[in-house]
């Protein structure tokens, strides 16, 4: 096989179309990280004490905390005195009132990513809040939301306006202390969204959160939190890039979701930060923590994943079903490519009676890629007739890179009904030349392949970025083969 | 017209073909027969550009346009088809989206807007009939699951969506009962025309009592060693290859 080694080997072309930077004046503490500069940021950011605490404590515990080194990965050290934690790219000094207010740069720099932030450009039915660095620059259809009783803030701004909700609801899901990561995020995060649907309300549109990182030599540390009242839906929609940097850079969020009696919850993530180069040269440290608490009776929680950015992932949403008869999912799409690496799946502990959780995962990877599924089942010891079922699907292109699944089940309830399967598969020389002979280019190939592949997942999306994602998908591969 | 000279090909280093001479013409029907691993599929690859094969000398040239400089999907684009010896499965992705981008490929290289879902549907339906496919067969992935029979017969399908000038049908009978054999023939002989060729890759003259040859080749030891009329697949039929290789050995 001289020549055909070659239709699943090179390595070549960067695809990433969303590397731009955006010139524009930039408001950047000074690196480094100690109390001086979390009570810096409290500071600008106009902060009640009792959130300066609760920084403060999840510092000093963060100190005490070592970078946990059991996922499947290979992360270089990572200087986190050489990271700056806070970045206002918006030239006036509080959220914006009107339209009149955003700096122009960055509504266009929010075009160009194709999020239109006037509300007349915007999509239909779907209200944004772009997040840039450190800081919200702007909520769309927030007015119309309110009208219904629907909170969409930033998370800044719900600090301000509504600080009986955030001080209940912030860390209640993932405390500070739940590891690394979250301990510094808890102690240094900048902003993000919150999102509260009051009872018995079904949120007319989908409310998403379009997370950019700009500045060189950031971090960025957002939270986002959302809080489901009894009997009320909400499904929400998280994307996110970066520019195409060499110095790699830090995202460290958390997502906390409390979904109460009946409610509904679902959550997408597009993931597209920037991946590195072909070399392995650069790209975002995607580590985060996201969870959701199923607390009522009857409640539901969705994740759906895309996962084709970063340099690095680790992450794992997941769910507490506390309340009897609740159920959760997680569907998830991860694609690594080039030297890429995604350690990623998902926990779903049983707590309640009769409590369904599902796990669907797609696992794709690419030249010299590493890409693990790990997750956990627990069933507690209490928990009658709890039922999960798990599939955990690897593709293969090629033959330098890896797929490695890592489930792990903890079941002490006897009635619990807990299934796995898992299928590992490769993308044949052969079944490329089947489509080049038929007329379709090897691109394409891969992309009906893949897509076709994903598709119990891509189909859990709303619409609109089912459409997206599918692109993104083929694109993600692009160049993965000559 | 496909036009081929003094065709050398080798895989792994290994040389299979050894100086192929062929010329056909539009509207012929070529049989190439010949004992197995003499080369005929190897032919057939070289000829549709798989890259798994290297073309160590020669020259193919189609319609007065160099093959060796067309990648495959162009080849494809240009109306060369070949139903494969052993089709390939592709798992998840169905057959309407695989033929849907096979269509709309080719058009596109031709000029032509992307067909309508509708029309699309359309010409899908008015070629399973063609073949007699199962609508079932149509909406499952990509010979995923297909016996062997509906596997040749899904061949002819997707020659006849996408209307080739030259198909070449790898041994598209084996595997195939009386019936199926009869269905296949007789679809490839209805999309035949003055302006079509084909190329049949064969062990067997039952399916040339169908598709009837006007020139049959031997292949054997990577060279043509025998050229004749109809009568050649008759003789074969009867006399089996030894008298050919022993032609050969004088
Ligand atoms: N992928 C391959 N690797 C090595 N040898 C091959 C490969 N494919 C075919 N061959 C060899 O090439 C020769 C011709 O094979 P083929 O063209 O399939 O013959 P036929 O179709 O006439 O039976 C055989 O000796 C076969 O073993
Ligand atoms: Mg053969």
């Amino acid at each position: 096989m001289k020549k055909g080694n070659n239709i699943i080997k090179k390595f070549t072309k960067e695809k990433y179309k969303y590397g731009f930077t955006t010139d524009v004046h930039t408001d950047i503490i000074d690196k480094g990280l100690n109390e001086d500069v979390i009570r810096l940021i409290s500071f600008k950011k106009e902060e009640p004490e009792w959130l300066l605490e609760f920084r403060l404590k999840a510092y000093r515990h963060w100190l005490t905390l070592e970078m946990p080194t059991w996922a499947h990965l290979t992360i270089p050290p990572i200087d986190y005195q050489a990271i700056s934690y806070y970045a206002d790219p918006r030239q006036k000094k509080k959220g914006p009132k009107s339209m009149d207010e955003v700096d122009p740069e960055l509504l266009k720099t929010f075009n160009k990513l194709g999020i239109p932030l006037e509300e007349q450009l915007a999509l239909s039915g779907m209200a944004v809040d772009a997040v840039m660095d450190s800081v919200s620059v702007k909520t769309t259809f927030k007015e119309a939301l309110l009208d219904k009783g629907i909170i969409f803030c930033s998370f800044s701004e719900a600090v301000r306006e509504h600080p009986d909700l955030i001080k209940k609801y912030l860390g209640s899901v993932v405390g500070y202390r739940d590891n690394f990561f979250a301990a510094l995020n808890s102690a240094v995060f900048s902003d993000g969204s919150f999102v509260y649907i009051p009872k018995g309300v079904r949120c007319p549109m989908e409310l998403s959160t379009y997370f950019r990182i700009n500045a060189a030599n950031t971090g960025q540390f957002e939270r986002t939190l959302i809080v489901a009242d009894d009997d009320s839906y909400v499904s929400y929609l998280e994307g996110c890039t970066a520019p195409m940097r060499d110095e790699n850079q830090l995202h460290a969020a958390i997502v906390e979701i409390t979904v109460h009696d009946r409610a509904e919850v679902k959550y997408s993530t597009v993931q597209n930060w920037y991946p590195g180069d072909a070399e392995g040269k650069g790209g975002v440290f995607n580590f985060v923590t996201k969870r959701g608490n199923c607390k009522g009776v009857n409640s539901k929680l969705s994740w759906t994943q895309v996962e084709t950015g970063s340099a690095i992932t680790w992450k794992y949403p997941s769910c507490i079903l506390t309340g009897d008869n609740s159920s959760a999912e997680f569907y998830s799409v991860a694609v690594t490519n080039n030297y890429q690496q995604a350690d990623t799946g998902t926990k779903m502990i049983h707590l309640g009676n009769n409590t369904k959780s599902t796990i669907i995962s797609k696992g794709i990877s690419a030249g010299h890629s590493q890409n693990s599924y790990r997750g956990l089942v627990r069933v507690a010891e209490k928990t009658v007739g709890a039922r999960n079922y798990s599939q955990c699907d690897s593709l293969l292109l090629g033959d330098k890179c890896g797929a490695h699944t890592f489930p792990y089940m903890d079941v002490h309830n006897e009635t619990a009904v807990v299934e796995h399967e898992a299928t590992t598969s490769k993308i044949s020389e052969d079944q490329l030349f089947y489509c080049n002979q038929r007329g379709i280019k090897t691109e394409d190939a891969i992309g009906l392949i893949v897509n076709g592949y994903a598709k119990e997942v891509i189909n859990k999306l709303p619409m609109e970025f089912a459409v997206e994602a599918q692109k993104l998908l083929a694109v993600s591969l692009e160049g993965s083969v000559g | 017209m496909l036009e081929i000279k003094d065709l050398h090909a080798s895989i792994n280093g290994k040389e299979i073909l050894k100086g192929i001479n062929l010329v056909v013409k539009p509207g012929e029907v070529h049989a190439i027969m010949g004992p197995n691993g003499s080369g005929k599929s190897t032919l057939s690859s070289v000829l549709v550009g798989n890259p798994a094969f290297e073309v160590t000398k020669g020259s193919i040239s189609f319609y007065g346009k160099d093959l060796m400089q067309l990648s495959p999907e162009d080849r494809s684009h240009e109306g060369i088809f070949l139903s494969f010896q052993y089709p390939v499965e592709i798992p998840g992705v169905s057959m309407v989206n695989f033929m849907r981008a096979a269509v709309n490929e080719q058009r596109k290289y031709r000029n032509q807007l992307p067909l309508s879902a509708s029309e699309f549907l359309k010409l899908m339906r008015d070629k399973r009939a063609v073949v007699e496919m199962d609508n079932k067969l149509a909406n499952r992935s990509v010979n995923e699951g297909f016996s062997g029979g509906e596997k040749k017969r899904n061949e002819i399908f997707q020659m006849a969506m996408l209307e080739p000038r030259l198909s070449i049908l790898d041994e598209t009978d084996s595997g195939l009962d009386i019936d199926a054999l009869r269905i296949v023939a007789q679809g490839v002989n209805t999309l035949k025309s003055a302006e079509t060729s084909t190329i049949v890759i064969t062990h067997y003259q039952r399916l040339l009592d169908y598709i009837k040859p006007d020139i049959v080749h031997v292949l054997y030891n990577g060279r043509i060693v025998k050229t004749a009329g109809p009568e050649l697949a008759l003789q074969l039929e009867d006399r089996g290859y030894d008298w050919i290789k022993e032609e050969v050995a004088e």
